[in-house]
């Protein structure tokens, strides 16, 4: 019983970030299932959220602040798209990285520039900020609703890619880019739409994330973001229940990490990447991921 | 083992019950193949009858399902199914091999087995004779220190030298400072052999070298590959398609279908088997 | 074709001997604070880091995030072993003047800084080597990560410091010649950088010129390819990334010469991410495309742009516009072209031969001759 109630508080936190790990690299796995892009901006766009919310909420009202965020949000990812991928359609993979990176970077110092370099206070939601208690150990109430919020999210994906016809073409054009363009699939419009979907569950998963948290920073979305495409590359990318599950296994890992004291504190981050590279090595497609083998 | 190899006669390369599984689908069924000393011996069989997989089999790029491949005498690769292959596996001989032997491709090349590649394969922002240059790397005597402060001003003068002698008798030598990707088809198909040369085989692997060229191109080309099987002494197995290269140039014929071997004989012997006719063309319902 | 590169060689030594006596005149008469100084320094150290980072993503083709975490275990090798006994106790001032009770020359502590890096460069390339390029990518981000963590842990306090500050080891100013008063006499201060860094770019582009430089290339170009001619992909890779990484730990070390102070903080992926974009806006494949994208880059954040950050740019007076992070916006939106509609950079995969320019002046003066004449 010690042992529950002392644990518990880390493992209920563990599951809500390990939720809002999921919803971010759901946006990871689906790109790279897509375009086998890494990106790197997607952690950026998660913290650009999180900034819109700050200023929003300062101007109007949360109800009206709430959609405005995700609106943008989307139309942000939805922008980086076009602009810094698309016309790299067809050169080598590396060029395509290096201008995600660049993106990050750009967003990066966009947001030092408008934030000017301070720390911005992230306002509290009123009823997913309450405190409330379970089993006796008392935690937010973003904590329960997290987890649940990320199932109904996920069931609703997996449905749309299920059973409709965008869905569809989505699936053809993660199993052959080319063909499918043959096929007379419009790649342009299904690389939109996962991007879209990608930075809708970043900017829900930023909402929750940073409701945790008091402020927010230029550089807060690349620790969350680099942990959730750990966890996309743990699930096998590509893979969306590989993602999900993935992303659980970080966010509950690190904070029973977290509970050993101070000095772990430090390394509840390096975990992740030992994690990584262990799956790397002893599974290298991930959990769910698919083999393929090169053509000679 | 190996003494009884080698008293056989003079033979460079042999596959044993070669075969290699990917999934559920069998791409090499239980091949068994030999090539003598000097030879020049064909592999030919529908596309997708498995002899790139062969191929690369034999050449270490992908590790064979269950079977064994022989190079004078030594076994340089050896595998039986393992793991999730154990239940999945639907070929043939299964338990008769224990052993695994499994080498990268480069060891394979250094003990002078020497490949090209169906779709050309070329250092393409390198010059024709840097491609021909790579390939003196592995036999030059220097490590990295020696390399990088020209301690090896011999070895690396050595190279050149026989790169450019090579390229001279390869007729390649004035295009030296083109780029590769530059090349005419042809051109980078000869550039390609050449490159194989210059790994100094004695065993060489040939795909699909006539892939692309026209009746005229061809026919220099079987000139040309017996020219150099006698010029270097080589032995070589190639996969071609071209019937004509086939039947002018190899002394024995293997042929594949849906991974199993189907017939095996001298070029006259093949062109008159049902079988490899029907391989070929089809069955005639009711013919 | 022979002579043409004795020549070529020869002039561009010239080039660099002018360089060096330039720096070394520069340095004598203009006052030490000179922002050009503070350009010269840290660009000629961006300079080495880019030209390792380009031996691997340029030469070798491997897309490897870790110079930030090889540049950090560079430095903290540096001012650990060069932190002078005497200052042990005041910098180490929570963990009792630390386990280290020696100093080390710094010629041999930079050289152990390079060690330290490739040794651990040697380690990790065991498992993460294997891997295709963008897992590469991510996994050697993960290792400077964890490389970091475990310099911030204060159970190796006594030997990193934790997370404090490491400083009071030798800077660049411990180059400058002084009297017995400790005036300076001959500045060295940007000098000796750049004979180190020099002499570093000089054994990457004679190892680029080899027989492995060649198999780099051809890893790069085509592995399949390149192993069916001999070369083993593990040991070469490997071998690029441990020397990339040696001369990256070397550059840390001069980072943490120029900075005075390490903090394992400031490692972070976005100093990769600059020398990854110093390496794209050179051209990927280029040293000297690396070495002016170096300078022109510092140059950019730490001199020509800096009035986009403090209120006035190009005499326009602006400050609600140009404010602290404006330079960094304006940058960033410079190198997103870049890599967007000039994606091969300055040089693309060509070098800057003295032999070039020496041409390109005598077309133009052929040019004038020949118009003189009509």
């Amino acid at each position: 019983m010690d042992l529950i109630s002392k644990y518990l508080p880390y493992i209920l936190a563990g599951i809500s970030v390990g939720g809002q790990y999921a919803l971010i690299a759901i946006g990871y796995t689906m790109v790279y299932g897509i375009l086998r892009l890494i990106n790197f901006a997607h952690g950026d766009i998660f913290m650009a959220a999180g900034l819109i919310m700050i200023y929003l909420a300062a101007t109007m009202p949360l109800a009206i602040a709430l959609p405005f965020v995700i609106i943008i949000t989307v139309f942000i990812g939805f922008a980086v798209e076009r602009v810094a991928y698309k016309p790299l359609r067809t050169a080598p993979r590396m060029s395509v990285m290096i201008s995600a990176i660049g993106v990050s970077y750009l967003i990066q110092n966009l947001a030092l520039y408008v934030t000017g370099g301070l720390a911005k206070t992230y306002p509290s939601i009123p009823w997913i900020s309450d405190t409330i208690k379970i089993f006796g150990s008392t935690t937010k109430r973003v904590t329960v609703i997290t987890p649940i919020l990320t199932v109904v999210l996920i069931a609703a994906l997996v449905l749309l890619i299920k059973t409709t016809k965008i869905g569809m073409a989505m699936r053809a054009v993660s199993k052959d880019f080319d063909t499918s363009q043959l096929m007379g699939i419009k790649i342009n419009t299904v690389i939109s739409v996962t991007f879209i979907i990608g930075t809708f569950l970043a900017a829900v998963g930023s909402l929750l994330y940073f409701s945790n948290y008091t402020a927010i920073v230029p550089t807060s979305g690349a620790m969350p973001g680099l942990k959730a495409f750990v966890a996309a590359v743990f699930g096998g990318i590509g893979s969306i229940p590989g993602a999900v599950i993935g992303a659980f296994i970080i966010g509950i890992c690190e904070n029973i990490i977290k509970s050993g004291g101070s000095s772990w504190t430090t390394f509840s981050d390096a975990f992740t990447f030992v994690l990584l590279i262990v799956i790397l090595f002893v599974k290298p497609t991930g959990l769910f991921g698919e083999k393929a083998t090169d053509k000679v | 083992m190996s003494e009884e190899t080698k008293s056989t006669n003079n033979c460079v390369l042999k596959l044993e019950d070669l075969t290699m599984q990917f999934g559920g689908v069998i791409a090499v069924n239980d091949l068994n193949l030999e090539v003598n000393q000097g030879e020049i011996v064909a592999l030919i069989g529908p596309n997708g009858a498995g002899k790139t997989t062969a191929f690369n089999c034999i050449t270490g790029v992908y590790e064979p399902t269950n079977g064994k491949v022989t190079y004078l005498g030594n076994t340089i690769v050896e595998n039986h199914p393992q793991g999730k292959m154990k239940k999945l596996y639907t070929g043939e001989n299964d338990g008769k091999y224990s052993n695994v032997v499994s080498q990268t491709p480069d060891k394979i090349t250094k003990i002078g087995i020497a490949r090209t590649f169906q779709n050309i394969r070329l250092f393409k922002s390198m010059t024709v004779f840097e491609n021909v240059l790579i390939a003196k790397h592995l036999h030059m005597k220097q490590n990295v220190f020696s390399a990088t402060f020209r301690i090896n001003r011999a070895e690396e003068k050595r190279a050149r030298m026989e790169t450019e002698s090579l390229l001279e008798e390869q007729g390649l030598l004035h295009l030296r400072d083109e780029l590769a990707a530059g090349l005419p088809y042809g051109l980078q198909r000869r550039l390609e052999i050449a490159r194989a040369l210059a790994t100094s085989p004695k065993l060489l692997l040939l795909d699909e070298p006539a892939a692309g060229m026209n009746p005229q191109e061809t026919q220099e080309l079987s000139d040309f590959i017996k020219q150099i099987r006698d010029k270097y002494n080589l032995t070589i197995l190639m996969i071609e398609h071209h019937m004509d290269l086939v039947m002018y140039i190899s002394e024995r014929i293997y042929v594949l279908d849906f991974g199993k071997l189907i017939a095996t004989g001298t070029p006259a012997e093949i062109q008159n088997n049902q079988r490899v006719i029907e391989a070929y063309l089809g069955v005639a319902e009711d013919a | 074709m022979k002579t043409n590169n004795k020549k070529n060689s020869l002039l561009t030594i010239f080039i660099l001997i002018g360089v060096f006596v330039l720096v070394f005149v520069l340095e004598q008469i203009l006052p030490a604070n000179a922002m050009l100084f503070t350009v010269l320094q840290k660009g000629v150290i961006y300079a080495l880091v880019a030209v390792s980072m380009n031996l691997l993503n340029g030469f070798t083709g491997l897309f490897s995030l870790g110079q930030a975490g090889f540049m950090l275990i560079g430095a903290y090798c540096y001012g650990i072993f060069t932190i002078p006994v005497l200052e042990r106790a005041s910098v180490y001032q929570y963990f009792d003047g630390g386990i280290i009770k020696f100093a080390l020359p710094v010629p041999i502590a930079l050289i152990l800084a390079g060690l330290a890096a490739a040794v651990f460069a040697a380690l990790i390339g065991i498992p993460v080597l294997r891997l295709k390029s963008d897992y590469l990518a991510i996994a050697t981000l993960g290792f400077a990560e964890i490389i970091r963590a475990i310099f911030q842990w204060d159970k190796l306090g006594p030997v990193t410091n934790g997370s404090n500050l490491l400083r009071k080891f030798p800077s660049f100013n411990d180059f400058n010649i002084t009297d017995a008063n400790g005036a300076v006499i001959i500045r060295m201060s940007t000098l000796v950088p750049f004979i180190i860094v020099g002499i570093c770019v000089l054994i990457i582009v004679l190892l680029i010129n080899s027989s492995y430089g060649r198999a780099f290339k051809a890893i790069r170009d085509d592995e399949v390819a390149a192993e069916a001619m001999g070369i083993n992909l593990f040991k070469h890779k490997e071998m690029s990334f441990v020397i990339s990484s040696f001369f990256a730990g070397v550059g840390g070390a001069l980072l943490a010469m120029y900075q005075m102070t390490i903090q394992a903080s400031a490692f972070k992926s976005n100093m990769t991410y600059e020398i990854l974009l110093v390496v794209v806006i050179g051209g990927i494949g280029s040293v000297t495309g690396s070495c002016i994208g170096s300078f022109l880059f510092i140059a950019c954040s730490e001199w020509w742009l800096r009035g986009l950050d403090s209120g006035t740019f190009l005499g326009i007076n602006a400050p609600v516009i140009f404010r602290s992070g404006f330079r960094k916006v304006v940058f960033a939106v410079i190198i997103m072209a870049i890599v967007l509609f000039y994606r091969k950079g300055l040089m693309g995969e060509n070098e800057f031969s003295a032999y070039g320019i020496r041409n390109f002046f005598l077309r133009i003066f052929n040019k004038k001759k020949g118009e003189a004449k009509k």
